[in-house]
């Protein structure tokens, strides 16, 4: 089936991301030629074995971690309940107390929630205006029978990423297991596990040019923990289930394209990012940038301009065949915007006025000129019609460009 | 991280080509509703004549595709008509007339029932009027 896509400047790979053309190469065989079980004992099923294991030394050696650590499962949010339920469980006769951030991912947060509903005490460490998690308050919450610290490698919407290394150090000379949902950090960040301190690590494939439909935990040895999904003896009997073997090859292949290019495309995105925020900090008044000015993902800009709703953005973007996010959500009347905005201190009028622009190494310099072209206007536009911005000229004067909110 | 939502073709012309936006200097009655919290302000602007018809009316709206859509028809429904017919403006009519909306975003229509209300309940205010049916506005649609 040929499905026509036509012209469009996607800005959403935090979302998820085009899987790269050698990735879905190597994928092809394991679906119709190489498509034995990998669980089975004849020849046949041992190419799909060899797949199996190659990819999971390739994932071991950009994590620095043994392969036997590293664990197949089916996406990102898998792999962060299997890290929280299966850890709580195995933990619970030492304690009860499990700590986490404002800021995670609704994956970890809703777990958190559920595991709270099940005896088990979260305490959420506050972030400061960057989006950097608090250290000192995470020392503080540090109790005798706290068994889990879990923070993200780096945020979905603000790309902060955290200070990784000082908090599995405060987790390992606290006897605490420290677990890291990197499913936006893998690929584009180098991650050593040994070095970090990291004991139980999150990823997801289409993030970093993968496919969807397959994850990782990393699962330092020694570290206990039991079976999240049972049915089978696959994973060291750790994770039942078919094999997903064109999915593990593709998440193997992927990241040995991002091991090698890594470096490469952190500086081509960083750059491109640095001129898309200055860019729309200078031509759009009354506009900030969300999360750390350098402390955050290459790809990564997220925006709030002031007076203005960010669905009514979205759309006018999308007419412009512009695909981007926001922290917005005008679902219900009620609903607060983005928990992670308002984590960082935002008033709600505006995190609802947020965008977030996510970066690939295929996005190019005039995409993102012709993207804030459009911005401007529709900023412009929407301003025109927004009660709030009339009441701010009425009390303040005429328009003044101005760069910063107070 | 939020979703474009399903909207009927309908919603899309208003939201794309809004009818009646802006503001009217020295209006007969003006009205504002709803919240920044949950991301929707309307402001209805009303020029009314001696007749209580509704010369002109005008809005202006923060918020997402539904609130600038529904403010839009509701002014397209209000011009022209008398002050007692406008006060009879639903928002079931208002969610008729634009070809249906999202349960989530239902609100939206009954934002802008509420905005114009408010605007005639201005208009009342300064005339001295007492409109049958007419009720103050309330600030925040949750108490609706």
């Amino acid at each position: 089936m040929k499905v026509e896509v036509k012209f469009m400047i996607y800005l959403d790979n935090a979302a998820t991301t085009r899987v790269r053309d050698e990735v879905y190469e190597a994928m092809q065989p394991y679906f119709r030629e190489l498509y034995g079980n990998a669980s089975s004992i004849y020849r046949f099923a041992g190419e799909s074995k060899k797949a199996i294991e190659k990819a999971r030394d390739s994932v071991a050696a950009f994590l620095h971690a043994k392969p036997e650590e590293i664990y197949f499962t089916g996406g990102g949010s898998e792999s962060d309940n299997w890290a929280l339920i299966a850890t709580a469980f195995a933990r619970r006769d030492k304690g009860k107390h499990i700590i986490t951030s404002t800021i995670e991912h609704h994956a970890i947060l809703h777990t958190c929630e559920y595991l709270e509903k099940l005896g088990f005490e979260i305490t959420y460490v506050n972030v400061d205006a960057d989006g950097v998690l608090k250290l000192d308050e995470l020392k503080a919450a540090i109790r005798k029978d706290t068994i889990l610290i879990t923070v993200m490698f780096a945020n979905n919407e603000i790309g902060t990423i955290q200070p990784i290394a000082e908090i599995g150090k405060i987790a390992r000379e606290n006897d605490i297991i420290f677990h890291t949902d990197a499913v936006q950090a893998y690929g584009h960040e180098h991650i050593d596990v040994e070095a970090l301190n990291i004991d139980l690590l999150s990823a997801s494939g289409h993030k970093f040019n993968g496919p969807k439909g397959v994850g990782i935990l990393y699962i330092r040895k020694g570290v206990k923990i039991g079976a999240f999904i049972h049915g089978g003896a696959q994973e060291r009997g750790r994770r039942a289930g078919t094999y997903n073997t064109p999915g593990i090859v593709g998440f193997g292949v992927a990241t040995e394209i991002a091991e090698r290019e890594l470096d490469r495309r952190r500086v081509y995105e960083s750059e491109l990012r640095d001129y898309l925020i200055d860019k729309v900090l200078t031509e759009i008044p009354y506009t900030r940038l969300n999360g750390h000015r350098s402390k955050r993902l290459s790809n990564n800009a997220n925006f709030s301009f002031r007076f203005i709703e960010g669905e009514s953005l979205l759309i006018l973007l999308d007419q412009k065949d512009i695909a981007a996010s926001s922290g917005s959500a005008c679902t219900s009347g009620a609903l607060d915007p983005s928990h992670v905005l308002l984590a960082i201190g935002l008033p709600h009028e505006i995190a609802h006025g947020s965008l977030r622009l996510t970066l690939s190494d295929e996005t190019t310099r005039e995409e993102l000129d012709f993207v804030v072209g459009e911005l401007k206007r529709i900023v412009e536009r929407l301003r025109g019609m927004s009660p709030l911005y009339e009441d701010f000229v009425r009390t303040e004067g005429k328009y003044e460009p101005d760069n910063r909110i107070q | 991280m939020s979703q474009i939502i399903e909207y009927s073709e309908k919603v899309m012309d208003h939201f794309s080509n809004p009818r009646n936006v802006g503001e009217i200097e020295n209006p007969s009655g003006v009205g504002t509703v709803g919240n920044a919290k949950c991301g929707d302000i309307m402001r209805i602007y009303l020029d009314i004549d001696e007749n209580q018809i509704i010369r002109d009316c005008k809005f202006k709206t923060f918020g997402c595709g539904a609130a600038v859509a529904t403010s839009s028809i509701a002014t397209e429904m209000i011009k022209g008509k008398s002050v007692e017919d406008a006060l009879k403006l639903t928002n079931q009519a208002v969610q008729e007339a634009l070809g249906g909306l999202p349960p989530v975003k239902v609100h939206c229509s009954l934002l802008a029932e509420e905005a114009v209300h408010a605007a005639l309940w201005d208009y009342a205010q300064k005339n001295n009027l007492q409109i049958e049916g007419l009720n103050p506005p309330v600030d925040d649609i949750e108490d609706l």
